[in-house]
């Protein structure tokens, strides 16, 4: 079985509305965007958020860019002017998503790019 | 093929004051659009107009239109802002003297895009049915009514169209969305129809796309961000449109940053929701029908994209007074800072529950462990040189937070020892002046349409 940190395969980038924190996860080379669609399921992105995300994960997915968009509700403190974190944008959560690792299954392959 | 220009200047109020510059200097453009309204910006400039009537915009324009108003007339460039915040014509009046001051006021026409403001008509508005509720929580607005400081609707591009239509030079807003900033100018050159969905989708992504600045030019980019060259003069983004309904992303030649795949893909997933439905007031974007092309070097060509039909509605940005805020710091070091900092929390928790001072939230953070991350990143080791303890608390009245800011200092005496970094003093309490978003049938407000 295979590891990968979503950092070799992926970037990405965050930004928030309200409470919820919006990541935009995308393949830095296309092939591997079905990996992404496969292993980065909602339900391992809210596991990976435990303690940060206190609501929902919601994925939507943007084949014509290799990308995914994850809503995490219930992540800012309150979010805007109320929140009282650091990140309060939570403009590093897009880092944070990178530091995942995903395993692969059977005969799923990493394409070089 | 005809060709259109349109170029970002600020992507926030607070942007590189260069850019905007640069922009008009440093190649060719048709249109510079600069976006300043935050959501929480309507309401500090709402502050500042009731100590001062002729107050209530974005200040930093007026200096900048001083800078570039002798190009973008030798060049007839166009200029849309919405600097103008809640008190656009104040704005315009300065930016006019300012023309006069250079002697270019005579051939110069400036438009005002007013009407967005509707703090004093809610009351009314209430009466008659319509609850404004958070779009987030589904509260009526009737919760917040008695605190509300600013109330505003964002309009999109066709106020602006009709003012280039009547040959603004300049076009200065209220709250118009950062999007209709750079549609308004496709819509007016192309003649484009105010129902042909596909081009105003398009337009609005162009839009999205700029009204970051160079976050979409190699700022803040996490692909590959080492390789990325000379961002100490980065360009900023300009959109180069055709009739046939594509565009190209570009910066002028010999700036830094970069335009490719990554950097433009990183600005369309920034703050997006649904990709499938991108709502403003002119039209439904879809973002899964984004097709990109990197066609030369710093060009990325965006073609294929679909519309709907816009909604009934507009949104409202409603802001009120919430509470205060503060948060307080000091720096401890190793041996074990992790656990002095910690500590060092602990006990300045402890003596404001012993002062019997009720708090929201009390939020503890060490920051450069566990700040931005939380539990995700919380291992302590005993071998980390420095970490900064960070408290931060919350209230509905302004005294335990007042009260709150003078516990921080005493702590360098009497808690864990290898401390620093209280030199800034107490913190500042901060006034919250929180954000509430609603819908409102659109034909309840209309836009104003003056000239200065």
């Amino acid at each position: 079985m295979t590891t990968v940190q979503l950092l070799e395969i992926a970037h990405a980038r965050s930004g928030d509305k309200g409470d919820t924190a919006n990541v935009g996860l995308i393949a830095l080379n296309p092939a591997n965007y079905p990996l992404l669609v496969k292993y980065v399921t909602a339900e391992k992105v809210k596991e990976h958020f435990r303690g940060i995300c206190l609501g929902k994960v919601e994925r939507f997915e943007l084949p014509n860019l290799g990308a995914l968009n994850f809503l995490l509700h219930q992540s800012l403190g309150g979010g805007g002017t109320l929140s009282l974190k650091t990140d309060a944008q939570g403009k590093t959560y897009a880092a944070a998503l990178l530091k995942m690792k995903i395993q692969l299954s059977g005969g799923d392959k990493i394409a070089i790019s | 093929m005809k060709t259109v220009r349109v170029a970002a200047g600020q992507g926030f109020w607070g942007d590189w004051l260069e850019a905007p510059v640069h922009q008009v200097e440093k190649g060719p453009i048709d249109y510079l659009m600069m976006d300043y309204l935050a959501e929480v910006t309507m309401s500090i400039m709402m502050k500042q107009k009731l100590k001062n009537p002729d107050a209530g915009y974005a200040r930093d324009f007026v200096p900048l239109m001083e800078r570039i108003l002798p190009t973008i007339m030798k060049r007839n460039i166009k200029v849309l802002a919405n600097a103008g915040g809640v008190n656009p014509h104040a704005c315009a009046r300065a930016v006019r003297a300012v023309a006069e001051k250079l002697g270019l006021a005579g051939k110069l026409k400036i438009a005002v895009v007013s009407g967005d403001d509707i703090c004093g008509r809610i009351g009314d508005f209430v009466s008659k049915g319509h609850s404004l509720n958070d779009m987030d929580s589904g509260a009526p607005i009737s919760k917040i009514q008695n605190r509300i400081q600013s109330a505003n609707v964002y309009f999109g591009a066709q106020p602006m169209v009709e003012a280039l239509r009547q040959g603004a030079q300049i076009i200065i807003t209220g709250r118009v969305t950062d999007t209709g900033l750079t549609l308004a100018p496709l819509i007016h050159e192309f003649g484009w129809s105010f129902e042909d969905w596909d081009k105003l989708a398009t337009g609005t992504i162009a839009g999205h796309i700029i009204e970051c600045g160079a976050q979409c030019s190699g700022g803040n980019c996490s692909a590959d961000w080492q390789t990325i060259p000379d961002l100490a003069r980065v360009g900023f983004p300009i959109i180069e449109a055709y009739d046939d309904g594509t565009f190209v992303v570009t910066k002028h030649e010999g700036t830094g940053g970069r335009v490719d795949l990554r950097t433009v893909k990183e600005q369309l997933v920034y703050e997006m929701g649904d990709p499938h439905a991108y709502i403003t007031p002119d039209v439904i974007a879809d973002f899964t029908t984004i097709s990109l092309q990197q066609e030369g070097p710093n060009r990325v060509r965006v073609s294929g994209i679909k519309g709907r039909p816009k909604t009934p509605f507009l949104k409202v940005s409603v802001s009120y007074d919430y509470g205060f805020k503060a948060a307080g710091t000091l720096v401890y070091t190793w041996p074990d800072a992790v656990k002095k900092a910690k500590a060092g929390a602990n006990i300045l928790r402890t003596r404001l529950a012993d002062l019997g001072l009720e708090f929201d939230e009390i939020v503890t953070e060490v920051v450069g462990l566990n700040s931005c991350w939380g539990p995700l990143t919380d291992i302590d080791s005993p071998d980390i040189p420095e970490v900064t303890m960070r408290v931060a608390v919350r209230a509905q009245e302004e005294a335990p937070v007042e009260r709150f800011t003078k516990e921080i200092a005493p702590l360098v005496l009497t808690g864990p020892p290898s401390v620093t970094g209280f030199a800034g003093g107490r913190p500042a309490v901060q006034q919250i002046v929180a954000y509430w978003p609603a819908l409102i049938p659109r034909e309840l407000v209309q836009p104003k349409l003056d000239f200065i």
